[in-house]
């Protein structure tokens, strides 16, 4: 049936809701939300499948025909964008039920949970451009009272920039939105792009094409306005940032795919090769030398956040249908692995109480399982052969060498080579040496906490072991968002 | 000499805030329900309401108020948000899109012929909503001294 597109939003809308009834029973909304959560998960895993073998779903919301209603589509990126970031955030909060602290759980965590994924999942799924704003807000509202929760002085100052930069960015959203209205009359995304196809693209609507990318790369985190994030992400305790460093900046680059894959793709020697490959570059190679820079667990992992994000968008740069496929199977490698190593890195704060990496040392021997899992994420990030990173990088370089953008591909190579430095330097100064922690600390079991985190470090081994149906899905994933012309038909029904 | 208080007295405002109150919230249930056809609705409707109460709190003291509306806000935002996806989910189960609307007109004993659509209930959710989180800033910052 139609109406299951609908289902990965309106379920966390009904939890969250339910949820505020219960902020006085701790133990229910616990077992609640983590059921919920599960149901989420096998009800986006079915929506993958179906779509997968029938085709891309459309659902016109209270029976109204395309352009004049609201659509929601469900094509192969957007599902598979809705099961990663379920995935994420299951894993998140099976994380945040053993080390959020009840002082927080008691004023509306959960809640404000379920809030978060409502707009994410419904920013994937959106088929009108003034509904994609209406999610990227609640989504965004939701991560203001998330990343400011718990009120310590450094989470208010850098929540304070964060929501700043977010109200500025959105209000340049409605700007570009307005803007597109007043050219094509219209909102819906298929019909917006059918029209702009007449008009060729020509003078204004490049513009707005470029304001819309502004937009965009404010919350997707790339050159030169990643400045908020690095900060913004230290504050929060370590399942929120987890969940923010897989999620959010994701949401950015998915919008952006979209609107430049199926909108604003008849000028792609300007906008695509030209301006994004050109920023992609920059993104990249700012993002890894701020993590080289650094002495701080989780600041070093931030800053990797811009540096690739910076590689999607270059795989959307060059524009063939390997680098694409590459960019998608990227966004799927990093929320995994991103997730992953937030969450080690609030491990390794649990146990050694900083995230100083000067103050760490010697986790190797005392905590071994913790170690060697962050080694093989960290290495995965860094794109070693066997793993995922590995995989998601090479198509994309090769398709740059392809197309001859050698200038590009040459920064993506040595940006691999730092974010390989940085990772070993984390491994080699929390993880090994000596032992700086106390032997009450050494002795603290963390079996529980790792336990939540396995099935990502699972599935980027699976991912780089099973490269190829994966490769061979991403492959089809790109091929069909690189012909609009399927996804126009589909929800116009012409 | 200590300064002597002076006692206030508000009886003014207290016996005009009784009839003002029953106004605007009369006035602000009308605008619920002519929404359909008229200008108003729940976001509106939810204001006026939100401002009648606040008017209440202004001529009396807190603790008056909350013994007579012994209501959570922040649990009626809950309650509005699930009455306003509800109407949404109903329609689902009749095999209809999400939020699909659905009138008909009825004989009602005193009104008369008067047309009733599923909207309505999705517009109480709104009003709700509003009601409550208007009430819940207002009350969370007024309480933030203590």
């Amino acid at each position: 049936m139609n109406n299951l597109v609908i289902l990965p939003i309106i379920f966390p809308f009904v939890i969250g809701a339910v949820l505020i009834l219960l902020t006085k029973h701790h133990k229910l909304q616990r077992i609640v939300s983590g059921i919920s959560a599960l149901v989420l998960l096998a009800i986006s895993i079915y929506l993958a499948v179906v779509v997968y073998q029938d085709g891309l779903i459309v659902l016109e919301l209270g029976n109204w025909p395309a352009p004049f209603g609201i659509v929601m589509v469900a094509d192969l990126l957007s599902t598979l964008m809705v099961l990663l970031s379920t995935l994420v955030s299951t894993v998140c909060l099976f994380f945040a039920f053993k080390t959020i602290s009840p002082e927080r759980e008691k004023f509306y965590f959960y809640p404000l949970y379920f809030f978060l994924l409502i707009g994410v999942n419904g920013a994937f799924l959106t088929g009108d451009l003034f509904n994609l704003f209406v999610f990227f807000e609640v989504m965004l509202i939701a991560s203001y009272a998330l990343i400011v929760h718990g009120g310590t002085s450094y989470q208010l100052r850098e929540s304070f920039k964060y929501v700043i930069i977010n109200v500025f960015a959105s209000a340049l959203f409605i700007v570009a939105i307005a803007w597109t209205y007043s050219i094509t009359g219209t909102l819906n995304m298929a019909h917006l792009a059918e029209r702009v196809a007449e008009l060729e693209q020509s003078g204004v609507l490049n513009v707005v094409a470029i304001l819309f990318l502004i937009v965009f790369a404010m919350k997707g985190a790339l050159f030169p306005l990643y400045f908020w994030l690095p900060r913004s992400y230290y504050g929060p305790p370590a399942a929120i940032a987890a969940l923010f460093g897989g999620l959010l900046t994701k949401v950015g680059i998915y919008a952006i795919i979209r609107t430049f894959t199926l909108i604003f793709n008849h000028d792609p020697g300007y906008t695509h090769k030209g301006i994004i490959v050109t920023i992609a570059g920059f993104t990249m190679l700012f993002g890894v030398l701020g993590a080289v820079s650094q002495f701080d667990f989780k600041r070093i992992l931030s800053y990797h956040i811009i540096s690739q994000v910076g590689y999607m968008v270059m795989g959307l740069g060059i524009f063939t249908p390997l680098a694409v496929a590459g960019a998608i199977y990227y966004i799927a490698h990093h929320m995994i692995v991103k997730t992953a190593l937030f969450l080690f890195a609030g491990v390794a704060q649990r146990v050694t109480g900083t995230t100083d990496l000067k103050q760490m040392g010697g986790l190797l021997k005392t905590h071994p399982v913790l170690a060697w899992m962050f080694f093989i994420t960290a290495i995965s990030l860094a794109g070693i052969p066997p793993l995922s990173g590995f995989f998601s990088k090479f198509p994309i370089i090769l398709a740059g060498f392809e197309e001859a953008q050698y200038v590009i591909s040459g920064v993506a190579l040595l940006v691999g080579l730092l974010t390989l430095f940085s990772m070993m330097k984390i491994f080699s100064y929390a993880f090994w040496g000596e032992q700086k922690h106390t032997e009450e600390q050494a002795r603290l079991p963390i079996g529980k906490l790792l336990l939540p985190i396995a099935p990502l470090v699972a599935l980027t081994i699976i991912l780089g072991f099973a490269a190829e149906p994966m490769f061979v899905y991403s492959l089809e994933v790109a091929e069909q968002i690189m012909d609009p012309s399927i996804y126009i038909e589909s929800v116009l029904k012409e | 000499m200590r300064q002597k208080q002076i006692k206030s007295n508000d009886v003014m405002l207290q016996i005009f805030a009784r009839i003002l109150i029953l106004i605007i919230i009369t006035f602000s249930i009308y605008l619920l329900l002519a929404g359909h056809n008229n200008p108003g609705g729940g976001f509106i409707g939810g204001l006026m309401t939100a401002s009648a109460l606040l008017i209440m709190y202004l001529a009396f003291d807190m603790k008056t108020i909350t013994k007579a509306i012994p209501i959570n806000f922040t649990t009626m935002i809950g309650a509005g948000l699930l009455l306003a996806v509800g109407t949404g989910i109903v329609t689902m189960l009749f095999g209809y899109p999400f939020l699909t609307q659905f009138f008909d007109y009825f004989h009602l004993p005193i009104l008369g012929e008067a047309e009733l659509t599923t909207a309505l209930p999705f517009d109480l959710g709104v009003y709700f909503v509003v009601v409550g989180s208007a009430l819940t800033i207002i009350l969370t910052i007024a309480e933030d001294d203590k």
